[in-house]
């Protein structure tokens, strides 16, 4: 196999593989299985939430509301369910998350499909609409008893175990509903004609609409989609930290979609990859949990961040900027 | 002007809008909301996101946007905050707070010249040039102060954002010199013109020979000194500097410049409608908070009346 250079995937698997290398060096603890389990366990939420950006950025739009229907979805399902259902087992109870979750993003869809509003100012404004909401009529403070199901959720694991030197190791069954959720994502985008479809809008609208593509209808599915799978992601945040918070996860989704173009995808829609996707996330994740063991203070962490953003993304565009100014 | 053609535009829609929250908010509560005190106490509090979404709208003109305004202002903040309290012993007037504002001017400038380069000459899109550029200079906000923040400026410091001038809050004087400032830059200066017409067709601007590169270097350093700004009215209010200081600036930026009419994709924009989206969200604030409605609640308001102006707006460019 050749390696592509001009490809984000490989720069950022280089720039992965490279990082642990520096690492390992540096501490040969980090090479361990409780680091990866540890690694991997940040990647279950943010996984979901990165699928969500990227299957929007290929239908050419951007949502910056998910963090808010995930928050919204786990306080509400957690306060409902303690209220009126607590006998619902774990998997009724994503499945609900996932309903409250597709309603929130069917409202994004009316607005965007239907009244053709710009993805980014809907996303915006309903931001806004749904954090406000909670906050306002539903509730401010957290929920520290959450429902039995949710409760046996987040103490299911798929593998633990004990290091040489004592530590515990385990990895969180929700692993296996992202790597899930990747999977589906990756059949409906390439194996289906609703696939074909998102990516054909993201590249140009007005052709899509021209070969019969009901466009609207895409649209409405996408960000239906993209609610269930924040609504999922929500539900499994509370049942991991064990806590329904319902400050929490907004503010993250700026860093999320800067993950997802850092693995390829373009903010002008059509193209990208889901590989890309779970290599960026990988490699935020990594700068994220490990930058202290390269004996970079973690005050630096969001430098670095911003550096590999503006690299990784302005190295492709510097590319395709040389390339067009050659073929000019 | 009769009504019918008020309402054909969107920033006299926009004045309606105002005026009509301003009148119900009048009503609710009409001791308290027309009191002379919360006429001031507004007048202090808007100018430094203001100044933020005028900083917003001219990249949003490009078609590009300003997701650092947020951490330029802190940035400057800091820095300024920083040569205040080394030079505070030697001279306590206004010298020092001369010297400590063109500190931030420059901030803002070079800071703005970084982003202008990276979506000039890099080809960075102007939303990951500017997400990236932010968290760096918070990220050097955040090395520079350990996270906390700084405090005991000299007494001038204040004058910025606590104090008035002839009977007006310096922030507002502020906030209207650089309105009409950029309100003439955008329309009676060939700059202006060019910038609209990049935001309009980038490819037509292109083949009329703009030097494009330069002029979207000019369109990021103003954003940038903009922020600093309002770094500095923001430092000066709350007498003291920090790296996470107007987090939720960010968005209410972008949500004002949008709700000002200005399109997002680039090319329209009046700062008139801007300042009308300003006092629209001020008057909204103000008047819920007097009627003990909580600050979550405004959040949701606003972004209701985001979603709202947006259709209407859509809905009224609809040919029929």
């Amino acid at each position: 196999m050749k390696l592509d250079f001009a490809r984000n995937e490989t720069l950022v698997a280089l720039v992965i593989i490279g990082f642990c290398v520096a690492a390992a060096i540096a501490d040969p603890g980090f090479l361990s299985l409780a680091t990866l389990t540890d690694l991997l366990r940040s990647g279950i939420v943010l996984g979901i939430f990165a699928v969500a950006a990227f299957i929007v950025l290929v239908s050419g739009g951007i949502d910056v509301s998910f963090t808010a229907v995930a928050a919204f979805t786990m306080y509400v399902t957690a306060m409902m369910l303690n209220a009126v259902a607590p006998w619902v087992p774990w998997w009724a109870a994503l499945a609900i998350g996932m309903g409250i979750g597709a309603a929130l993003g069917a409202i994004n869809g009316i607005l965007i499909a239907g009244f053709g509003l710009p993805t980014l100012i809907v996303t915006l404004g309903t931001l806004s609409v749904f954090r406000g909401f909670m906050l306002t009529f539903v509730g401010q403070k957290q929920i520290t008893t959450l429902p039995p199901g949710l409760r046996d959720f987040g103490r299911m694991m798929l593998l633990r175990g004990t290091n040489a030197d004592g530590s515990f190791y385990s990895l969180h069954g929700a692993f296996v509903v992202t790597v899930a959720v990747i999977a589906i994502t990756w059949f409906i985008l390439h194996r289906t004609m609703l696939g074909r479809a998102i990516f054909a809008i993201g590249g140009s609208v007005e052709s899509a609409r021209r070969i019969g593509i009901n466009v609207a209808a895409v649209q409405f599915f996408v960000y239906v989609y993209v609610g269930a799978l924040a609504g999922l992601a929500g539900v499994i945040h509370a049942s991991m930290a064990r806590v329904a918070n319902p400050f929490d996860l907004v503010g993250l989704e700026l860093s999320v979609i800067a993950a997802v173009v850092l693995g390829g995808a373009r903010l002008a829609g059509g193209y990208g990859t889901l590989t890309g996707t779970i290599l960026g996330v990988a490699l935020i994740i990594l700068v994220r949990n490990s930058l202290i063991v390269l004996g970079i203070p973690s005050t630096f962490q969001s430098i670095a961040i911003g550096v590999l953003i503006l690299i990784g993304t302005g190295l492709p565009a510097w590319q395709a900027k040389r390339a067009e100014a050659r073929a000019a | 002007m009769n009504m019918a053609t008020l309402i054909r535009s969107p920033e006299g829609r926009l004045a309606v809008i105002t005026l009509l929250v301003f009148a119900f908010m009048a009503m609710l509560s009409p001791d308290r909301f027309l009191s002379v005190q919360n006429l001031t106490s507004m007048a202090f509090q808007f100018p430094e996101f203001a100044i933020l979404a005028l900083a917003m709208t001219i990249t949003m003109l490009t078609g590009g946007i300003d997701l650092s305004v947020v951490g330029i202002a802190n940035l400057s903040g800091i820095v300024a905050a920083m040569i205040m309290i080394r030079l505070t012993g030697s001279d306590a007037g206004a010298g020092v707070l001369i010297l400590a504002l063109c500190a931030a001017v420059v901030v803002g400038i070079l800071a703005g010249a970084c982003n202008g380069i990276l979506v000039a000459w890099a080809g960075l899109p102007p939303i990951l040039a500017t997400l990236g550029s932010g968290l760096i200079f918070t990220g050097i906000a955040i090395a520079l102060t350990g996270g906390s923040a700084l405090m005991g400026f000299p007494p001038a410091a204040a004058w910025i954002g606590n104090s008035t001038t002839l009977g007006i809050p310096t922030p507002l004087i502020l906030f209207g010199v650089l309105a009409l400032g950029i309100s003439l830059l955008l329309t009676r200066t060939a700059f202006g013109v060019q910038l609209r017409m990049y935001g309009a067709n980038p490819l037509a601007a292109r083949f009329a020979a703009l030097n494009i590169n330069a002029m979207l270097i000019k369109v990021y350093v103003l954003s940038g000194v903009l922020a600093a700004i309002a770094g500095m009215v923001v430092m000066s209010r709350a007498n003291s500097a920090k790296a996470d200081y107007g987090s939720s600036y960010l968005l209410l930026a972008v949500l004002i410049a949008v709700l000002g009419g200005v399109n997002p994709y680039g090319g329209y924009g009046k700062v008139i409608g801007v300042v009308l989206a300003v006092l629209s969200m001020q008057f909204l604030s103000s008047g819920l908070n007097m009627i003990g409605v909580s600050n979550f609640a405004r959040e949701l308001i606003w972004g209701v009346l985001l979603i709202f102006v947006m259709i209407v707006n859509t809905w009224a460019a609809k040919p029929r």
